[in-house]
């Protein structure tokens, strides 16, 4: 029996305001329990929202960057439930009128020969305030709450029902991920819970309608979004397969035992009583602000992609590659800028090997790189002028990283690296190593060119790398000719 | 159609209002004479009005995204029934 | 004490009287009366702010309110001070911030004698929803003061003060300043900050000044009103002096009164007060005209759909995790939640959460709220016809004089309907006032309504100072020996 999964989902992105949606307390994370919560945030008697202009920029360039519909005109409504962590006993969000409506994103899926690409297309994105924190821990039996979170602008976003996989889901909400902190609108810190995943999930046999969905709430990590929705969907199989009928639910993800349960809290949530919020009048967006809002957005990374591949004839893979974050991709462009067009292929190279190696293993982001672009393209140039050899190169970026030097020139200059071109300097060398191998030149002459190359890196080592191995070809090949 | 007294314990609940049950008869009552007078705005021709949710037609302001807010925590904290370490105490959630 | 606060501030401008002196004075009046217009009484607090105002007039910057004593009603919170919106709920909450409406008279230098007893949460129209027990009348202790400010409202009838806040949601300051004999306007929705008072129904309430006269009203709303970022709903408007235009002449003024009334509705007392009120103002030169308002039959209805549904979610914040009623026992977290609220709420205050609920519940949205707001709006529009024929609509403000104690208690649905003349301004949001405009049945004063377009206080208070300047029943006390009447002794 072959089943169709459908999957959409819902992610909560906190917004990096410094002041919170509707208040003016900080957002910083991490603050000593309630420390950040004013009284608006804490729900007093008598306080009212404010809204927070950061937050609807952010929301606007969100939807400019997935080409919705920003919506001129969108509603505040209160969603009404009790809960310890909602101190109003409601949650300003949108309902009917949201300020982002449409779009699409595109992800790729899969690697090698299985990969592809797929357009997602997006519900809605909607302004609303993150709750407050239940702790858990023991407090004599009682459970603590923590409203320092409470007020944080989210943009929740929301796709329509068009994945059928948890690789599909994973690959959307990496891309999603990736989309948010490009444009700066959300640190994306999922450790701290800045974006976080709700999955809607269910099954069906191929031509049926669409299958009862359960929705899996508040996934913070990619791992266990792909667990989660796999867990899900072998379970919701088992169940039709043993005749049972999938109830609608709300389900939590245990990574500890890999399972899904029912949260009993939203046993009695169904109900929530959505009505425009009476203290915030329609949010209105004037172009204006649009215009203001797009003026000041990064150039996003399916037109720098695109760009990249035709202006520096990069392949589709590597413009990708290049343009995975904002700060790969400025830093690529920093090195072109310095080095030059015509360097853009080999700076491809070191941003995507050399540097991206070394960064990962100190686990470091680009923008920590201790190798400036400049300083990259200072050693792209010596290898283009053929001051250096790829090999040595390396040892210069090397020696970049440790900060033995403040230029590629310096190193070159102050360790001796400089690439051998004289050919009377060579030629001595040549006649050692020829002399010491005996063998090799033998083996040559009966017409083995796997010795030639052995008497080459003989004689590149012999002059401990400086020589140019273009150069060494030709001399080795006239002196064996000859 | 008139409230059952069922309906009465429903939107009780709803609202986190405990009731006894001497209580739901009388609360039927009024709350069905209510809906009786609010029933009465049924009559009146609203096809093609737009809602009014607000006395005026104003939009939204805003304000600079700026922290304006210092730690008052011990002040905002000092009606709590119940707080220990800088939180709120309430019986053991259960999520 | 019938002292206006024009007359006061003429005495402390001159160093006849300080603000102590008056605040000691007041403080006198009200511990002697037993009419409960307060909830409490803070002697030190009200002495630290009279000196401070005090203060202010030595070092010369005082300013026209510097030193009068007020009751400030119990729904605005203030830093230090107990604030409780007459519910057990809250009756352990010591405000820890000033609401705009607080910290502005702070700075103008009003000293708050005490916090006027109210309906809980505002709802209600005799004060009998109190949990600190029921006001008052000062002219008949066996009557009501009218609601939901109804301590505001006895206190400056009685003489305690000469001026008290209140607020109105669909009648809280005009009903009670009606029934009491005294003049209170309640601003055109967004003039005055709603920042710091505790909310009933977000969309309808409005904060307001009450006093002896409309002059007294004018200088207070000076002092109240004005842009507030604190409260995205308050008008970014030019600050405006409400006095004005106290002394332009009424020639010419088209006065409207709404077809049907004046007819078998209201009791043959009131509709005559009301009468020789309108007559007065044509004898000071206005004109008479009949308007029509043919959807203000509904806004009782549409009022009781709208303003439960805004305060079934405004009071879900009342849950006993921060602050407020926490029940003493309890099986679990929803159990602390529905019996601390069950305990903390007055019956009229569940009732409303209970319809409020039920209107906003799936299924009955747009049938009941929707509805409701569609109603509304036709009312917004019927003034706005109203208003190209007429400069000001006059007409009842209840349609009795005040109810005995008791006498509505046993049916809440009866009691509703008192405010057939009331809810439908709170719905158009327009400002509107309560001037005294005669007695009736047992002596009780008789309040008229003058009912303007958005943003015409101004005009409200000439209209309504003018009438008193040729008219005496504000200047009425009750009879002395009225239980409780302490300032007519």
């Amino acid at each position: 029996m072959t089943w169709e999964v459908v999957i959409g989902l819902e992610t909560h992105v906190q917004l990096s305001t410094r002041s919170k949606i509707f208040s003016g307390a900080s957002t910083a994370f991490g603050a000593e329990p309630n420390r950040q919560a004013c009284a608006v945030d804490m729900a007093l008697p008598g306080v009212l929202p404010v809204m927070n202009e950061g937050a609807v920029d952010r929301a606007i360039a969100f939807g400019l960057a997935i080409g919705a519909h920003v919506a001129p005109r969108s509603v505040f409504a209160r969603k009404n439930y009790f809960y310890p962590d909602l101190p109003k006993g409601y949650q300003i969000s949108q309902f009917e009128i949201p300020v982002v409506q449409g779009g699409s994103i595109a992800i790729q899926v899969g690697e090698g020969d299985k990969a592809y690409t797929k357009q997602v297309e997006l519900t809605r994105a909607h302004l609303e305030e993150d709750a407050g924190k239940s702790l858990h821990e023991d407090f004599h039996g009682m459970s603590g709450i923590d409203l320092n979170r409470a007020g944080t602008p989210l943009l929740e976003i929301v796709t329509e029902p068009v994945m059928t996989s948890s690789a599909e889901a994973v690959a959307y909400a990496r891309a999603l991920h990736a989309l948010v902190m490009w444009i700066g609108i959300c640190d994306g810190n999922m450790q701290e819970g800045s974006f976080r995943c709700d999955a809607n999930v269910s099954v069906r046999r191929p031509g049926e309608p669409l299958g009862t969905r359960r929705e899996i709430k508040n996934l913070n990590s990619f791992r266990f979004l792909q667990q989660a929705i796999d867990y899900e969907i072998r379970w919701q199989i088992e169940q039709i397969e043993d005749g049972h009928t999938i109830q609608q639910a709300t389900v939590l993800f245990d990574p500890d035992t890999g399972e899904t349960r029912m949260m009993r809290s939203k046993e009695d949530a169904h109900d929530y009583r959505y009505f425009p919020d009476p203290d915030l009048p329609p949010l209105v967006i004037e172009q204006a602000r649009i215009e203001r809002v797009k003026a000041g957005m990064p150039e996003l990374p399916a037109a720098m992609q695109a760009r990249f591949a035709a202006d520096y004839g990069l392949s589709a893979y590597d413009a990708g590659q290049l343009t995975a974050s904002l700060d790969t991709a400025r830093y690529f462009e920093a090195v072109v800028a310095a080095a030059g067009a015509a360097q853009a292929k080999p700076a491809a190279n070191w941003v995507m090997g050399e540097v991206a190696a070394r960064l990962n293993r100190e686990e470091k982001g680009i923008g920590e790189s201790p190798v400036s672009p400049a300083q990259l393209a200072g050693v792209l140039a010596r290898v283009a002028d053929n001051t250096i050899s790829n090999n040595i190169a390396r040892k210069v970026f090397e020696a970049l990283w440790n900060g033995e030097g403040a230029s590629a020139d310096a190193i070159i200059e102050a360790q001796g690296l400089k690439q051998v071109t004289d050919a009377s300097a060579i030629e001595p060398i040549i006649d050692e190593v020829l002399a010491a191998n005996p063998q090799s030149v033998a083996e040559f002459r009966a017409g083995k060119e796997k010795a030639f190359n052995a008497l080459v890196g003989q004689v590149m080592k012999a002059s401990r790398g400086k020589a140019s191995p273009a150069q060494v070809n030709e001399l080795l090949r006239k002196k064996l000719a000859g | 159609m008139p409230l059952a007294p069922d309906d009465v314990r429903k939107v009780a609940r709803l609202a986190r209002l405990a009731i006894a049950d001497d209580e739901v008869a009388p609360t039927l009552d009024t709350l069905n004479r209510t809906l009786d007078l609010i029933g009465q705005m049924q009559a009146v021709d609203t096809t093609g009005v737009e809602p009014m949710s607000h006395a005026h037609d104003v939009s939204l302001r805003l304000r600079p995204d700026a922290v304006t807010e210092p730690d008052c925590r011990d002040a905002l904290m000092a009606n709590a029934p119940a707080a220990e370490r800088g939180l709120f105490l309430v019986p053991r959630v259960i999520e | 004490m019938s002292a206006t606060i024009i007359a006061l501030a003429a005495d402390l401008a001159a160093g006849r009287v300080s603000a102590v002196e008056l605040a000691t004075e007041a403080l006198a009046r009200a511990q002697a009366s037993t009419l409960s217009a307060f909830i409490t009484l803070d002697p030190e607090r009200t002495l630290a702010e009279a000196r401070a105002a005090d203060a202010l007039r030595a070092a010369g910057s005082a300013g026209p309110l510097t030193g009068i004593p007020f009751a400030q009603k119990d729904i605005f919170c203030a830093e230090g001070w107990r604030t409780t919106a007459g519910s057990k709920m809250l009756g352990n909450f010591v405000a820890p911030y000033d609401a705009t409406v607080v910290a502005r008279g702070k700075a103008a230098g009003l000293v708050t004698i005490g916090r006027a007893n109210m309906d809980e949460f505002a709802m209600g129209s005799t004060n009998e929803n109190s949990a600190f027990g029921p006001v008052r009348n000062p002219w008949d202790a066996a009557r009501v003061p009218g609601g939901s400010s109804g301590g505001s409202a006895a206190a400056v009838a009685a003489g305690i003060v000469p001026a008290a806040t209140g607020t109105d949601t669909g009648g809280s300051i005009r009903q009670p300043a009606g029934f009491c004999g005294i003049t209170g306007i309640k601003p055109t929705y967004g003039v005055v900050s709603r920042y710091g008072m505790i909310a009933y129904a977000s969309s309808l309430d409005q904060g307001g000044p009450m006093a002896r006269t409309a002059q007294d009203c004018a200088v207070l709303l000076n002092a109240m009103a004005g842009f507030d970022e604190r409260d995205a709903t308050s008008l970014q408007r030019e600050a405006e002096d409400y006095t004005r235009d106290l002394d332009q002449p009424l020639d010419g003024l088209r006065v409207g009164v709404p077809r049907g009334w004046l007819g078998d509705g209201v009791s043959a007392d009131v509709r005559a007060a009301v009468e020789a009120g309108i007559a007065q103002l044509e004898a000071l030169g206005a004109k008479r005209v009949e308007v029509d308002l043919p959807h203000a039959q509904y806004a009782i209805a549409a009022y009781y759909v709208i303003a439960p549904a805004e305060a079934s979610s405004n009071l879900s914040r009342y849950d006993g995790v921060r602050y407020g009623h926490r029940a003493a026992e309890y099986a679990d977290l929803a159990d602390m939640y529905a019996k601390s609220r069950a305990e903390g709420f007055g019956a009229e205050v569940r009732r409303r959460i209970l319809v409020g609920t039920y209107v906003l519940s799936a299924g009955y949205y747009d049938a009941y709220y929707l509805k409701a707001q569609q109603v509304r709006r036709r009312i917004a529009e019927d003034f706005a016809t109203a208003f190209s024929a007429c400069d000001v609509i006059a007409g009842p403000i209840a349609p009795t004089v005040a109810y005995k104690l008791g006498e509505k208690t046993a049916d809440p649905v009866q009691m509703y309907l008192g405010d057939v003349y009331t809810t439908l301004v709170n719905l158009a949001g327009l400002p509107a006032l309560s001037v005294p405009c005669g007695f009736g049945e047992g002596g009780m004063p008789v309040g008229l309504q003058l009912i303007g377009g958005a943003f015409s206080e101004a005009r409200l208070l000439n209209v309504a100072h003018r009438f008193q300047q040729t008219t005496d029943h504000h200047l009425r006390m009750p009879p002395a020996g009225a239980p409780g009447a302490g300032g007519a002794q």
